[in-house]
């Protein structure tokens, strides 16, 4: 049975990511649920790596690890009165909306155990080389397009925060003097 | 589906809780960042069953590019919503969702 340790750690980061989403779920603290995100995206890396998508789980761990989680954290740590856990990550009365998504989560099971889905019998083997020609080829449309739209998100982030932070430079300095 | 060897359904299993629970987050929070957070839940779940299909289904790469193209634009989403974020609180003080239901101050 050799096929058994590997399933063993597949089955801890499986839980690693479960119970990462849930801390960010249901935890009190919004700082808590920042860092508990950390591990749901480094599990879910994990699990591209099990699957042979060596490249998606790299770029995960350097864009939503090293990235999105970081501007999360800015995020939190400027708009929120830290020590005043009451204020930081308010939830409504959670029951109400349980129920539903217990009800939508048991019906995609049902439907994950229903279907027979047909399987390929891949090797795990590194993926990079394929992905790469096929950025190149079937999906080069797409490939500029995306680099086209992380540039427009770019120039729009730094529009829409530029526009705050000068307000708050003329409420300071109200007649223009020093305005770039 | 046996314990020991590691097929797609294991994977559909685990997307599938992951994606109940970012639900879950983005219906129950009030917090905007906490609200943004449950939508990176989301997103992972659905690159998830993209892989797991491209590995175990479709045997080629096309589940894959999916997925870095899903990341890509998670990233330009949580850097435009995050500035969102940023100037609504400057506003209102506060990214209570409540709190910030005018469009106006």
């Amino acid at each position: 049975m050799d096929q058994l340790p590997s399933a063993l750690i597949f089955y801890g980061i499986a839980a690693l990511v479960l119970v990462s989403a849930g801390g960010v779920a249901f935890s009190k603290n919004i700082l808590h649920s920042a860092f508990a995100l950390l591990g749901t995206l480094a599990g879910v890396a994990g699990l591209y790596l099990f699957l042979g998508a060596d490249f998606v789980g790299v770029a995960q761990i350097i864009i939503y690890v090293g990235g999105i989680l970081v501007l999360i954290l800015f995020a939190v740590l400027l708009t929120n009165r830290i020590g005043d856990v009451r204020v930081t990550n308010l939830a409504v009365p959670a029951f109400g909306a349980a129920v539903p998504v217990l009800f939508s989560v048991i019906g995609l099971l049902w439907l994950v155990f229903r279907t027979p889905w047909p399987q390929t019998q891949a090797a795990a083997a590194p993926t990079t080389a394929r992905l790469g020609d096929a950025f190149l080829r079937e999906y080069l449309l797409p490939f500029e397009l995306a680099s086209v739209i992380l540039l427009l998100a770019l120039v729009g982030a730094v529009v829409i925060a530029r526009r705050a932070a000068r307000d708050e430079y003329l409420d300071k300095d109200p007649h223009h003097e020093r305005l770039v | 589906m046996s314990l020991a060897h590691i097929g797609l359904h294991h994977y559909l299993v685990v997307s599938a809780l992951l994606l109940g629970l970012g639900v879950l987050t983005v219906a129950t929070r009030r917090n905007a960042v906490a609200l943004l957070m449950g939508v990176e839940l989301i997103l992972n779940a659905a690159n998830l069953n993209f892989v797991a299909f491209a590995h175990f289904v479709e045997g080629k790469v096309g589940g894959q590019a999916f997925a870095v193209f899903i990341i890509l634009l998670a990233a330009a989403e949580a850097a435009v919503a995050l500035a969102i974020v940023l100037a609504v609180f400057r506003g209102f003080r506060t990214i209570d969702t409540n709190a910030t239901a005018t469009l106006k101050e």
